[in-house]
């Protein structure tokens, strides 16, 4: 069985004299013990709002939650408060995009860390300060024990997100929910920081949730990719086979418009029309619709279902899903090592002839 | 071909939902949001009572305010007062007047003194912050130097407490009602100045100002044209609070026996501040007045918090 | 002779402190030095990362920071010592794009008085109704509807905006078009419209770009020539494709080794130069190599005292490393306590996959 597993998650915002926003319109996906899950899509996507959601930090007020996610056989989202804060922390952790306002800028690094270690797991005086220093040393940074009396403004970026991370892993996670943690950094930065999460996720088989926009963070770090759009899960893949054939016309479509460092140049790009305002309910018929160069009638005729139309566990939720790109590499491929048989078969055919 | 037809058609019907409100400006939005809000329309409608008394007051007064008609009725020396009547709908005041009517006639002169003052404080402040912020947006030394004096001198009229201040200018005015405005105003003053040159100065370091300026706009436009419209919205929001403000410091003054000298005109703190001295036998002399007060300084109040919010730029949906 | 010639431009920032007097304490070197060439019709691409100055000089271009020292030279003329009106008169043909397309329009404004107003200020057009015929022109070109006229800012979405803010430059018929980060705010979808639109545009109306941008993936795809910035100052230059299919500087190398691939192929089977340490702070920059405090490369001479000046290895490529040449070769190899060079991934994954598959 999965440690996560979220079946039908909604999220609707209701506001007082506005229209109810549905954030999240049934989003389902499992993440299994030290396991890197991707939650990918662009702004207004709800990937955000599903990890806040799992993690029980939506407002009560003014949001309804729907659905299951069971961590480890408990249902995250009818849990007490209580009992959710107990779990938070020692269980599930979270870290931020922005690590500046996630950290409480009047209280030294060293008191934020020790707290943690303090109600989580006991720990206090000379044990905790050792613990927290030890903690600091393994998510990289230099000088652990000056850096436990310094306050967050006297660390870079780069060293916030680690203080967080070390505040998020203090307790050894089962679950780690990362949204957006690189996003704030530079690029040189922001590959120590996925070092260190692979790391963690490689030495603790910490199960880790990667909630991020970039496909390329995604490429090189996770195990399972979840596209969202508008709310929705519409391709869900093991990375490889998505990355390779991208299936979901959207999911098609982020690939082609993005500009790749190693691509060649002059190509231009081939973007996707429209913006994410450009949409329709998921009740009638597919959100991308209006976006869509394969759209036809049949879209339209309420959420389309998750299939499988072209290998077992690669799940796209379409019901005109592009097959170019995979078949024409398969094809290809295909051609190919019919070449090198027949090759084959006549060297044989060859070598007989001569004996 | 049809189907192509069909197919826009059906997408057009779903989206067309999600259509809004085309060519509405900020200053549009916001009175839409401001008239959706509970607190506006409550905090508006006390305004209304308050303004509408205030002009038709004394026409619709029962009786003469400052005539003693019930003189023989009421003995403050022996603690002998007359509560609420068939005919005196809120009782006597100590000198055997309708304190009804005193009520409806004093909210002329506590509404008067309200708007002048925070008209005085909104102008005055306003110019010197618009001239002190202008001065920093425009740049170059002068500029700065310029801000830098006006702004030491709005510093010290800050640093004194603002009841002394007023004190301060109605000693050096003598009594009258037009000390009373003109001290409640220059209170205001530094208030309003500091508030327009901070948004000013917020504004001035704004991504347009800069796209103004790569433009080729020229300086005077930029600070008039795009700095000083989009600091407005707190200085209108302050100004709309200040008449609450206003209220009270004017009946704190009036109490303080720096009002109008002829007190047999009605006014909510002279009134409140005669009362006093018969707290003990006749509670309510005090209570009505307070609560007139209080009710409009508080209708002020929550408008000026639901305009606050309806302007607020972040709030929008 | 180049349209746009820079020639050691330096912005230095005022550090002041003081209760009643202020009095300069320090500076914070922004951009120290800068000498580069756009040629017309091109696009120069400015990459770097959070403090190495690149928006800044963007805006020292423009004059709309002060230049310190140096010279910006457009068309013949040295910008940098222009008087005010008629470095005002300038801007009109050198214009810019800015990050925040809602932050960098005015919220009350609406379309019609945004894009007529830099016409206004230089004297296009007779009267408004002119002027709206050639917005309305301009609105067609950048692809906005034309009833946006009449509409406010907030009532677009991201990419419509950055429109605007593109057709707010084009309205003037500028010759260079400064786009500072002109797409980072953008989603990714959305992105690559606005990013074929600036190409569209420049080929249909020969403008000269400058972009400058964090991601190495946009500049280099939209760019002729790339420099790359660290620190205030630009550590190599070179054509586009050049840069990198040969990265010299250890920088260059270091930041195109972090730029993530969407293609798990690639991530899977390259080498990463793990960078230590932070970025220094530009009041306080490093004697020497800017570079050489995070430097896998560093050698014990030269580095730390001698500044290395760009110089040119042919074909227009140009380096400011001392060792280029060197570390290219082999003959100088990354010190293992500088930084971390991290093998490519794939063989670890397939022993874990061997491992857990028996």
């Amino acid at each position: 069985m999965a440690l996560l597993s979220v079946d039908e998650l909604t999220v609707t915002f209701t506001g007082r004299g506005r229209r109810d926003v549905k954030a999240v319109s049934g989003v389902s996906f499992d993440v299994d013990q030290g396991q890197v899950v991707g939650l990918v899509g662009e702004s207004g996507c709800g990937k955000s709002v599903t990890s806040l959601a799992l993690m029980g930090l939506l407002p009560r007020r003014g949001v309804t939650v729907g659905g299951r996610a069971e961590f480890d056989g408990t249902d995250l989202l009818t849990l007490s408060p209580g009992r959710m804060r107990d779990l938070r922390g020692s269980q599930l952790a979270m870290i931020f995009q922005d690590p500046l306002s996630s950290l409480n800028p009047v209280v030294p690094i060293g008191v934020q860390v020790t707290e943690i270690l303090a109600r989580h797991r006991g720990l206090k005086g000379e044990a905790a300060r050792k613990e927290a220093a030890a903690l600091l040393d393994r998510v990289g940074i230099p000088d652990p024990t000056r850096r436990l009396k310094e306050y967050p403004h006297q660390l870079s970026g780069g060293m916030r997100q680690r203080a967080l991370i070390a505040m998020a892993v203090a307790c050894a996670p089962r679950l780690l929910i990362a949204d957006e943690p690189t996003t704030a950094l530079d690029v040189t930065i922001q590959a120590q920081i996925l070092e260190l999460l692979k790391e963690l996720v490689d030495q603790q088989g910490t199960a880790l949730l990667m909630i991020t926009h970039d496909l390329g963070v995604v490429a090189g770090l996770c195990d399972q990719v979840n596209v969202l759009y508008a709310g929705r899960v519409v391709e869900s893949a093991e990375r490889r086979e998505l990355f390779a054939a991208p299936t979901h016309p959207y999911a098609h479509g982020l690939l082609g418009s993005i500009p790749r460092l190693d691509a060649p140049r002059g190509e231009p790009l081939k973007p996707i029309r429209g913006s994410i305002n450009d949409t329709i309910a998921w009740t009638d018929g597919c959100a991308f619709a209006p976006r869509c160069d394969r759209y036809t009638l049949e879209c339209l005729q309420g959420t389309p279902a998750l299939g499988e139309p072209r290998t077992p566990g690669h799940q796209v939720r379409c019901v005109n899903p592009v097959f170019s790109r995979g078949v024409d590499e398969l094809r290809e491929t295909a051609l190919e090592s019919d070449a090198v048989e027949t090759a084959g078969t006549a060297a044989a055919a060859d070598k007989e002839a001569g004996a | 071909m049809s189907t192509k037809t069909d197919k826009i058609d059906r997408l057009a019907e779903l989206t067309a939902a999600a259509e809004t409100s085309a060519g509405a400006g900020l200053w549009v939005e916001a009175w839409r949001r401001l008239r959706a809000s509970k607190m506006a329309v409550i905090g508006a409608v006390v305004i209304g009572v308050f303004v509408v008394v205030a002009i038709v007051g004394p026409w619709v007064a029962p009786y003469d305010p400052t005539a003693q008609l019930w003189r023989g009725e009421v003995f403050p020396n022996q603690n002998v007062f007359v509560g609420p009547r068939g005919e005196n709908w809120l009782g006597l005041d100590h000198l055997g007047r309708d304190e009804f009517s005193r009520m409806l006639v004093g909210a002329r002169q506590t509404l008067l003194v309200g708007v002048v003052a925070t008209l005085l404080g909104f102008t005055v402040g306003a110019l010197i912050g618009g001239v002190s912020g202008a001065a920093l947006v425009l740049g170059g030394k002068v500029g700065q130097r310029i801000d830098t004096v006006v702004m030491r001198v709005i510093d010290i009229m800050l640093a004194l407490p603002s009841l002394l201040l007023a004190v301060s200018v109605a000693a050096v005015l003598g009594q009258s009602l037009t000390t009373v405005m003109i001290a409640v105003g220059v209170v205001q003053i530094p208030v309003f100045a500091r508030l327009l040159r901070g948004a000013m100065l917020a504004q001035g370091g704004a991504d347009y100002v800069l796209a103004a300026q790569a433009l080729g706009v020229r300086k005077r436009r930029i600070a008039l044209g795009h700095v000083l419209p989009n600091s407005l919205s707190p200085v209108i929001v302050q100004g709309t609070l200040s008449l609450a403000t206003a209220i009270i410091e004017a009946a704190a003054l009036s109490y303080l026996g720096l009002g109008n000298p002829d007190a047999a005109v009605p006014e909510w703190g002279v009134m409140l501040a005669q009362a006093q001295r018969f707290f003990d036998s006749a509670p309510m002399l005090a209570v009505y007045p307070a609560l007139g007060i209080i009710i409009t300084a508080l209708g002020f109040t929550l408008l000026g918090e639901a305009m606050r919010e309806a302007l607020d730029p972040k709030l929008r949906s | 002779m180049s349209l746009l010639e820079l020639n050691g431009v330096k912005v230095h920032f005022p550090v002041k402190k003081g209760v009643l007097f202020d009095r300069t304490v320090g500076h914070v070197y922004a951009v120290d030095g800068v000498s580069l060439s756009v040629e017309a019709g091109q696009t120069y691409g400015l990459v770097g990362e959070s403090g190495c100055g690149k928006t800044t000089l963007g805006r020292a271009i423009l004059r709309l920071v002060d230049i310190t020292d140096g010279e910006v030279v457009f068309d013949g003329t040295d910008l940098a010592k222009l008087p005010g009106e008629e470095m005002r008169r300038f801007r009109r043909r050198l214009q810019m794009v800015f990050q925040d397309p809602l932050g960098s329009l005015n919220p009350r404004q609406n379309i019609e008085s945004i894009l007529s107003e830099g016409m206004a200020a230089h004297g296009i057009g007779a009267d408004q109704e002119e002027r709206r015929e050639r917005i309305r022109e301009i609105l067609a070109r950048v692809g906005l509807p034309a009833n946006a006229l009449s509409r406010y800012p907030h009532e677009f979405s991201g990419g419509q905006r950055q429109r605007i803010g593109i057709a707010r430059a084009l309205v003037l018929e500028p010759d260079v078009i400064i786009c500072d980060e002109p797409v980072s705010a953008l989603d990714v979808s959305i992105q690559a419209q606005v990013i074929n639109l600036l190409e569209e545009l420049q080929e249909a109306m020969g403008l000269t770009y400058v972009v400058i941008a964090h991601d190495l993936a946009v500049v280099r795809h939209i760019s002729d020539v790339v420099g790359v910035m660290y620190l205030g100052s630009l550590v190599e230059e070179a054509p586009s494709d050049t840069l990198y299919a040969e990265p010299r500087h250890p920088y260059t190398r270091a930041l195109m080794s972090a730029v993530p691939v969407p293609d798990p192929e690639v991530e899977d089977n390259r080498e990463r130069i793990l960078l230590t340490g932070d970025l220094p702070s530009p009041a306080n920059p490093p004697a020497g190599c800017r570079f050489h405090t995070r430097c896998p490369w560093k050698q014990d001479t030269l580095c730390a005292t001698d500044r290395p000046e760009l110089r040119d290895l042919g074909g227009g490529h140009r380096v400011a490393c001392h060792w280029a040449e060197k570390i290219a070769d082999g003959t100088i190899r990354p010190s293992a306590n500088a930084a971390t060079v991290v093998p490519p991934p794939a063989a670890e994954r397939e022993e874990k996959e061997t491992a857990a598959a028996s």
